[in-house]
């Protein structure tokens, strides 16, 4: 009987060499995978994608600020399909100021008859348009300024963050009412000196951010693997400031809108013949007392766009990188 | 810290007092990489107008040699300049002094690499490698670990992507990581599988040195293990190199073949394994020998323990560094450094006793 036991446990124990040694062979020289981590990673692989979109779905505001500015960019980009090919700019003078709801005019018409319904989306266009011109390029560029000036500190950061200064110290709003008189109030124009006085906030933020990340283990660890200054601001230090960087930028966005309806409210805009929000509420004041509909569709349509995106750059914040939640 | 200080590093070439001992060092064949006399210092810079006001001496002039296919174990309590000393010496930090010299793989020639730069320190990199302590912050958060141990091929320039993916495969494989998990990102991995993949970067270009600081540290016990297996299994397959950083003795005990004991960026004593831990010479040694805790509560607790905290090293005590906290100091010690004396073969030590 006991010389059975012993074998039996010899026969066993010989199992067990074996699997080990089969395992061995499987697994190179490491003999044997940690498993306690099979928990942790549970039997699906996310990726970063999917785990973005799984956190960002459970914020209710954000989906119907998503919602609502899909809405508004197919509502914008389609014009000509919705407003049944009329001409924004066609004034019809024996049909003025008529109130909405009217028969062919969905939302009335303005002080020279054109329709509002239609000048609206076309508006869109163009606000939407100008929105986004100048928010990403903006953050893109102030995010680099602020890379490369958190990643090489010194002399290079003192004088890039001093002409971050001088835009902060610039009062915005008559430097771009004197430009633009300038140089004229067109749609390129207005972009490029939003971006010019945009960018420098982004950048702050960002080399602050950088500041934090160079410290970090990785970055030595790059180092050490000889990776030259330029792959490791554009490879390892700008992919973890970009969570921060799109929430900026989606709420640049509405800034940009914002900034963009303030200038052509003024007059200093875009022409007054192509539609923003901005010039329609510019000259619907005009006539607010006697035809008010035509201040309140351009200022809703302002109101809407930037919450939203203001929701939407909330529910990414959150998604993208759940740390940063309060 | 109420006053405003700054740390960073600067080149500084002249300031230094003590480095010039222009005696060129001597290097056996066998020895892989030795540094002679090395510094590194942190300006501390402060004021109305950001000057320096003084210096962190992190190292202050230490010299050893690793014999290719050993490991140099470099311990010391919190502070000691480990560390420095190791990142100092693979130039991730740039020395205040002293020289580096090292046998590169290209040439098989002993080189001095205290001062190059560009293609030539890139392609250094290639040789020496690093583990870190710090597992999970040593990978960067948003990239896949097959990416992350990818990337020093792509540095260097290994241009076929399918080159670069077998090799990957096989790293894993080789420090124990399932290859599926190639599109993972860290924070999906427990510590010692992190640590592992730290240990594939650091070897996907077959370098000749490996620091590993504190390596195991942040790791709990039957992890540490793991990897030091895993760490030594590599070592005889890869006839790797280790200057292995760390603060428990017994890890460094079963790991070393030669140590150095360090205090206050000084080295204090330095010796091959067994000496050290049968005939431990400086009283600073000695003490932290007898630290380590034994398992048995039979045995007396009537050993004497140093007191106190390391002193700043941006105003160290004036001749011997350890006299603050030394339980056999004498006068001569707050006069006159101790120079390191050969008490006997390979065994060095620097105090006045001896």
């Amino acid at each position: 009987m006991k010389t059975k036991k012993n074998m039996n446990q010899d026969l066993n124990q010989k199992e067990e060499e074996s699997i080990v040694e089969e395992r061995d062979s499987i697994n190179g020289i490491a003999g044997g995978i940690e498993n306690e981590a099979g928990e942790v990673m549970g039997n699906v692989d996310y990726t970063y994608a999917q785990m973005v979109w799984i956190r960002f779905r459970k914020h209710k505001m954000a989906l119907t600020g998503s919602a609502i500015i899909l809405i508004l960019l197919i509502l914008a980009f389609g014009a000509s399909t919705w407003c049944g090919g009329q001409n924004p700019s066609f004034t019809d003078i024996t049909h003025r100021f008529l109130p909405p709801f009217s028969p062919g005019h969905f939302l009335g018409t303005d002080d020279v008859g054109r329709d509002v319904w239609t000048r609206l989306l076309y508006g869109g266009q163009t606000s939407l348009e100008i929105g986004f011109f100048i928010a990403i390029p903006a953050g893109l560029f102030g995010g680099l300024v602020g890379s490369i000036s958190g990643y090489f500190g010194g002399w290079v950061d003192s004088v890039l963050m001093r002409l971050v200064e001088i835009f902060f110290s610039i009062p915005t709003l008559p430097i771009l009412v004197t430009l633009s008189s300038y140089f004229g109030a067109n749609k390129a124009n207005i972009i490029l000196l939003l971006i010019i006085f945009g960018w420098a906030g982004t950048a702050r933020m960002i080399r602050g951010l950088v500041l934090q990340i160079k410290n970090y283990e990785f970055i030595e660890a790059a180092k050490a693997i000889g990776c030259t200054n330029t792959r490791i601001i554009l490879r390892h230090i700008f992919p973890n400031t970009l969570a921060i960087l799109i929430v900026q930028m989606t709420l640049a966005i509405g800034g940009a809108i914002l900034a963009e309806s303030s200038l052509s409210f003024l007059g200093l805009g875009v022409n007054p013949s192509t539609p923003t929000w901005g010039n329609m509420l510019s000259s619907a004041q005009n006539f607010m007392w006697n035809a008010p509909h035509l201040v309140v569709w351009p200022g809703l349509m302002i109101f809407l766009t930037i919450l939203s995106f203001n929701f939407l750059g909330d529910g990414l914040r959150d998604a993208l990188d759940p740390k940063l939640k309060q | 810290m109420s006053k405003k200080e700054k740390m960073t590093e600067i080149e500084t070439k002249d300031y230094l007092d003590v480095r010039h001992e222009d005696i060129e060092p001597t290097f056996s064949d066998d020895v892989l990489v030795g540094c002679h006399n090395l510094h590194k210092y942190f300006p501390i810079h402060g004021g109305l107008f950001g000057a320096k006001i003084a210096d962190v001496r992190a190292v202050d002039g230490i010299s050893f040699e690793i014999k290719k296919g050993e490991t140099h174990s470099l311990v010391g309590e919190s502070g000691a300049g480990k560390t420095t000393a190791a990142k100092t010496l693979i130039r991730l930090y740039d020395s205040t002094g002293g020289n580096i010299y090292f046998r590169r793989q290209k040439t098989g020639l002993f080189e001095d690499v205290t001062k190059i730069k560009g293609e030539d320190l890139r392609s250094l990199r290639k040789e020496v490698q690093i583990v870190f302590q710090d597992p999970s912050g040593s990978l960067n958060p948003r990239i896949p670990v097959g990416d992350i141990i990818e990337e020093p091929m792509i540095v260097h320039g290994i241009k076929s992507k399918n080159e670069r993916k077998d090799r990957v495969v096989e790293m894993m494989k080789i420090v124990g990581l399932r290859p599926e998990y190639l599109k993972r990102y860290q924070h999906e991995f427990s510590g010692g599988q992190r640590q592992r993949i730290g240990i594939a970067r650091a070897l996907v270009l077959n370098p000749e040195l490996v620091v590993c600081d504190e390596a195991v540290s942040a790791l709990d016990v039957s992890i540490q293990s793991q990897i030091i297996n895993l760490l030594q299994r590599l070592q005889e397959k890869f006839s790797l190199t280790y200057l292995f950083i760390a603060h428990d003795l017994a890890v460094v005990r079963h790991m070393s073949d030669t140590i150095g004991v360090m205090y206050l960026g000084k080295l204090v004593e330095s010796a091959p394994n067994a000496v050290l831990f049968n005939n431990p010479a400086h009283p600073y040694t000695q003490a932290l020998l007898n630290a380590v805790p034994v398992p048995d509560p039979e045995i007396e607790h009537n050993k004497k323990i140093i007191m106190g905290d390391i002193p700043s090293p941006i105003n160290p005590p004036s001749g011997c560094r350890f006299r603050t906290r030394c339980p056999k100091v004498m006068d001569i010690c707050k006069v006159e450094e101790p120079k390191m004396k050969e008490i006997e073969p390979r065994h060095m030590a620097a105090c006045h006793l001896l």
